[in-house]
């Protein structure tokens, strides 16, 4: 929300607006949440930008929210309505409506002669577009016309419309999400009392599932005849929006009417259930990554796949009630589920779900990976960064908790020292584990020998049927305690869940690992301590708008890389690997998914200090975003990215600790280059610069793939340092 | 021995042209390479107009894409001070290829608007290119649209551009047309100083397996000769425009047929992107042993021998259908009482 002041005379001092002459709202679906209205003065100036076009006015009216129409009427507004989204697209301009917007201010607001602000409004456009083509200034100067003779104003009519504001979050939202996290999310946060906040700071998961944010245009629609059941939709979707399960057919006997349902092409594990996938329409951003990696097509009409896009208003309901219906349907048990293959592993519940990061994030399906895999019994320090604030900004938070009620921790501390953050939950986890462990032996007689013994000779717990075993002891162990008549047992009480392997991970971007945390992460990793650390190099600050890193390639043009980063990429892999006992991990989940499930599955088994380092393509790179996924794979296929696992656990066997898992190089790297804007607009900018610096690339990518297989040819056992 | 020849009113020292194709000449460095292999002149990769403007509007979408969405993040690029989004770098090319190289340098358009032919002619002319191809590339699919419409089309460009500039103009157009002759000869009333036989068009192919169309590259081999080489020999006689060959030129002797049949010079792309550069000096060499060998003594000598008014047999290259073909094979009675 942005308040303007306009005034004859300089404005120097900075207060917010209390009586609007104008207020405008650009998304339609804010009337149904938000008061947009509450600051209107009495004969005040209102515009929205509605769904629905000039010729028909009325149904604008019809259409606004109850409690809108009857503050218009009370208050004597005059209200304005273009149909923005339709005007922009038709003139080119895509999805973006501020110029639409911002003429039809001028046109309205009074704060100039219209025609003067109109013709100032070319002459800027003109100004600031020139640089960049003639076509650039006309298609924004037909936009401004075009806005002029789309711009109506709407007839008040009578406030008995039958649409109604709804509340911040669903009257079925627990108490504290919708009268404390609802009030923050309609913008009444202010008006919260301090005693309504918690007093540790600690709020609870899985709560962005009730905002239902409603902004994808378009949904994927499953055809399941066409479906091969592989999981690679659900394993990209950045925001956990598609999912598939396996389920008995008699589940089917209460499903909504237009459900869908198959048969598991899996006869092996899945032999005799059914197979869904399904979309959560309300939570979709409509990015389309998952249409784009689907191996599926229709063999008849192969522009069509197992998941096509939608519009989603008529979907809306139905698939609604189709998701909630999903959600009830039993997850698949995790101990006799094949977590190894994407197809299998998909099944895992997400507990990362609907997060605030942008539609088609790169880094997103990373961290859904590790909620899926380990979520139900991990520690999460999160580096400040994309991550943090679509991972913890108030008022929700995407992490989730299992039916059981289990889920990931999360915090952040800084930007600087989450390597170090961590290290401080491993540290003290440690410690816990080892104390609970200390009284479980002194009190081996009260709790009985049988099952204090049971629950110390499994402190390793290697698989998930281990941790199953070891949390049903533990829960039999509780209540137990609560009979003994030792202070040690209370004591105990307070640590027992300490008993059940934790899996702590230390989780930021580039701008953290290679830059401004560096010192503190390769100092954990030298402590050798068991903690497994993400590194989602987008190559860029992305959460603060594009500043170059030290993960910047060589030729990309980043803020304070405005002529080209001129040197190479840091290897942050190949100096962790010279510790020896580092596990390290370089992975691209859109160039070979299984590799990146492997590489986790290594990384948290490893019991010392691991490192992944993968690829996220980011908006920041200036790439289609719907098609960034399988664009990894010319990233790799051109050497640019390399795909490899270094596992000291290899050297005590006699093995090569270290697979190159890409392929050489093949075909250069101006192609896939070039299909980013970061290194594209170079050459409109500085050509000669340009092909120097992708010569240089080229040179970067070739040497670094020799040194790499040299390393691999080297072969050379070593002992682990002790 | 006198390989020279001349196309389009310049001076050649020999009949080789490396043609239009951006591999080849979109580097200074490979021009030099070019020129020092033997090259006579260079037609220059094509500026397309329409690449141009696409790119602008790509250009401008991933800039602004994002964009003043979020408060942390308004934008997510410098904002540079210049762009060179218009013809400004091929111009720049060619000032460079023509300070840089001494032989005679020849560029490329492809327009897309009719201002556009014209507006870029004039800058290329400007820039010191010695002469333009007109890549007249055009895949017209509107059935409602006939092909009466689009010669004159493409005769109306090549008038335009002509009243534009004063340096010579060719035309490089695609053998899909239902008269060829009568078309060459428009053009060639309409001013075009030479026509170059033929376009090559990407052909996409299909992919069964992944369902997929996929772009190959469609380099020219050995017998695709033939069909410049059938309608050169026709249009010699027919039209004054000069005349070139491309398009399956391979060997030397390929050069020799092309001459024989009318081109004043030959255009290679295919067999310099197969073998690299110094590849024509090979060809030339070629033609040297050849010309030795069968003691001509120069290009001149050659030119138009085995057109259709000069070849000993006018009528083979109207022949049409293999049946006729097979007619000038000596066939045994008996043979064909077994067929029949």
């Amino acid at each position: 929300m942005s308040h303007l002041r306009f005034g004859a005379n300089p404005i120097r001092s900075t207060y917010l607006i209390d009586q609007a002459n104008f207020i405008a709202c650009h998304q339609w679906n804010f009337l149904e949440k938000l008061d947009v209205l509450a600051r209107a003065k009495r004969g005040s100036t209102f515009l929205v930008n509605s769904p629905f076009d000039a010729d028909n006015p009325a149904e604008t009216w019809a259409q606004l929210p109850i409690e809108i129409q009857e503050t218009i009427v009370r208050r004597e507004l005059k209200v304005y309505a273009i149909n923005a989204y339709k005007v922009a697209r038709e003139n080119g301009m895509g999805g973006r409506i501020n110029t639409v917007m911002q003429t039809c201010f001028f046109a309205l607001a009074n704060v100039l002669p219209a025609d003067q602000a109109i013709a100032e409004i070319k002459h800027a456009i003109e100004k600031s577009y020139g640089k960049k083509g003639a076509e650039i200034v006309a298609m924004n100067i037909k936009a401004v016309d075009a806005t002029l003779e789309n711009l109506y104003e709407v007839p008040i009519g009578s406030p008995d419309g039958a649409v109604r504001r709804q509340p911040g979050m669903p009257n079925h939202a627990p108490d504290f999400i919708r009268n404390v996290e609802g009030a923050m999310l309609v913008g009444q946060g202010d008006a919260l009392p301090v005693s309504a906040l918690p007093c540790d700071g600690t709020y609870p998961t899985g709560s962005a599932k009730w905002e239902k944010r409603n902004v994808a245009q378009f949904i994927p629609v499953w055809d399941e005849d066409v479906c091969i059941q592989c999981g690679k939709c659900v394993a990209v979707c950045p925001h956990a929006t598609i999912r598939g399960k396996v389920y008995e057919p008699s589940e089917l006997e209460t499903a909504p009417a237009t459900f869908k349902s198959t048969d598991s092409r899996d006869k092996k594990a899945f032999s005799g259930l059914k197979f869904t996938i399904q979309v959560a329409p309300e939570d979709c951003t409509g990015c389309g990554i998952c249409v784009d990696v689907c191996p599926a097509k229709n063999k008849s009409q192969p522009s069509l796949k197992a998941i096509n896009m939608q519009p989603q208003t008529p979907l809306r309901e139905p698939e609604a009630e189709n998701w909630e219906y999903f959600l009830k349907l039993p997850n698949p048990d995790r101990r006799t589920l094949d977590g190894t293959h994407i197809r299998t592993q998909q099944m895992q519940q997400p507990l990362f779900e609907f997060s605030g990061a942008c539609a088609g994030c790169g880094e997103t399906p990373y961290v859904k990976l590790l909620s899926q895999l380990f979520g139900d019994r991990a520690a999460i320090a999160n580096a400040t960064g994309c991550s943090s604030i679509y991972g913890g900004n108030l008022p929700t938070t995407p992490w989730s908790k299992d039916a059981e009620g289990r889920g990931p921790t999360w915090s952040n501390s800084l930007f600087e020292d989450n390597a170090e953050f961590g290290l401080g939950f491993r540290v003290s986890i440690d410690k816990q584990a080892m104390f609970a462990a200390e009284l479980v032996q002194a009190l081996r007689e009260p709790i009985g020998a049988d099952l204090a013994d049971a629950i110390l000779a499994n402190a390793v717990q290697r698989d998930e049927s281990d941790i199953y075993d070891q949390r049903q002891r533990v829960a039999q162990l509780k209540p137990m305690l609560e009979t003994i008549d030792d202070p040690r047992a209370k004591q105990l009480a307070t640590l027992a869940d300490y008993l059940v392997k934790k899996s702590v991970w230390i989780v930021g971007g580039d701008g953290w690992a290679y830059d401004i945390g560096f010192g503190g992460l390769d100092h954990v990793i030298a402590s050798g301590r068991n903690v497994n650390i993400l590194v989602m190099d987008t190559e860029v600050y992305s959460n603060t708008g594009g500043q170059a890193s030290k993960a910047t390639p060589r030729g990309a043009v980043a803020k304070f890389a405005a002529g080209g980063k001129p040197s190479a990429k840091k290897d942050l892999g190949a100096i962790a690997m010279t510790y020896g006992n580092v596990y390290v991990a370089s992975v691209s989940m859109g160039a070979k998914d299984e590799h990146t499930l492997k590489a986790f599955i290594e990384a948290e088994a490893y019991d010392g200090p691991s490192l992944i380092i993968a690829y996220s393509h980011c908006i920041a790179h200036g790439i289609n975003m719907t098609t960034a996924m399988s664009h990894q794979k010319a990233l790799v296929e051109s050497g640019r990215w390399l795909l490899y696992r270094y596992n000291p656990d290899l050297i005590a066997q006699g093995e090569n600790p270290l697979s190159l898992d890409s392929r050489a190089p093949k075909q250069g790297v101006k192609d896939s280059m070039y299909m980013e804007n970061r290194f594209k607009m170079l050459t409109k900018t500085k050509p000669s610069d340009a092909r120097k610096l992708l010569a240089e690339a080229q040179a970067d990518v070739d040497a670094r793939w020799k040194r790499y297989q040299a390393m691999v040819n080297l072969h050379q056992p070593e002992t682990l340092p002790e | 021995m006198d390989l020279t020849t001349t196309y389009l009113g310049l001076n050649l020292k020999s009949p080789l042209v490396p043609s239009a194709a951006a591999p080849l000449s979109d580097d200074l460095d490979n021009l030099r390479h070019l020129e020092d292999a033997g090259a006579a002149a260079i037609v220059l990769h094509s500026l397309f107009e329409e690449q141009l403007v696409r790119e602008k509007f790509e250009l401008h979408h991933h800039l602004e894409y994002g964009t003043e969405s979020f408060a942390e993040s308004l934008t997510y690029f410098p904002e540079p001070d210049t762009f060179h989004t218009g013809p400004e770098l091929y111009l720049e090319h060619i000032r460079e290829a023509k300070a840089a190289l001494s032989i005679p340098i020849i560029a490329s358009l492809n327009g897309f608007s009719p201002g556009g032919w014209t507006e870029y002619a004039k800058l290329m002319e400007e820039a010191g290119a010695d002469a333009i191809e007109l890549n007249l590339y055009f895949v017209p699919t509107d059935p409602d649209v006939s092909g009466a419409a689009i010669e004159t089309m493409f005769i109306e460009t090549l008038r335009d551009v002509k009243y534009s500039v004063e340096i010579p103009v060719a035309v490089k157009l695609s053998p899909y047309f239902s008269n060829l002759a009568n078309m060459a000869k428009r053009l060639d009333k309409a001013g075009a100083d030479g026509l170059v036989l033929f376009n090559r068009f990407m052909q996409p192919d299909i992919n069964p397996e992944e369902l997929e169309v996929e772009a190959v590259a469609n380099l020219s081999g050995g017998g695709d000769l033939r069909l410049p080489l059938r309608w050169i020999a026709i249009l010699h006689d027919r039209v004054g425009a000069d005349l070139a060959a491309t398009g399956g030129i391979q060997h030397g002797r390929d050069v020799i047929k092309a001459v024989m049949a009318g081109a004043k010079v030959a255009q290679v792309c295919s067999a310099l992107l197969r073998h690299g550069f110094p590849y024509l000096t090979k060809l030339e060499d070629e033609i040297r042993h050849w010309m030795e060998e069968y003691e001509y003594e120069s290009i001149a000598q050659m030119h138009g021998s085995m057109s259709q008014a000069n070849s000993p047999d006018a009528s083979a290259f109207e022949r049409a259908q293999y049946v006729r073909a097979i007619e000038s094979f000596y066939v045994p009675d008996a043979a064909l009482r077994v067929l029949h």
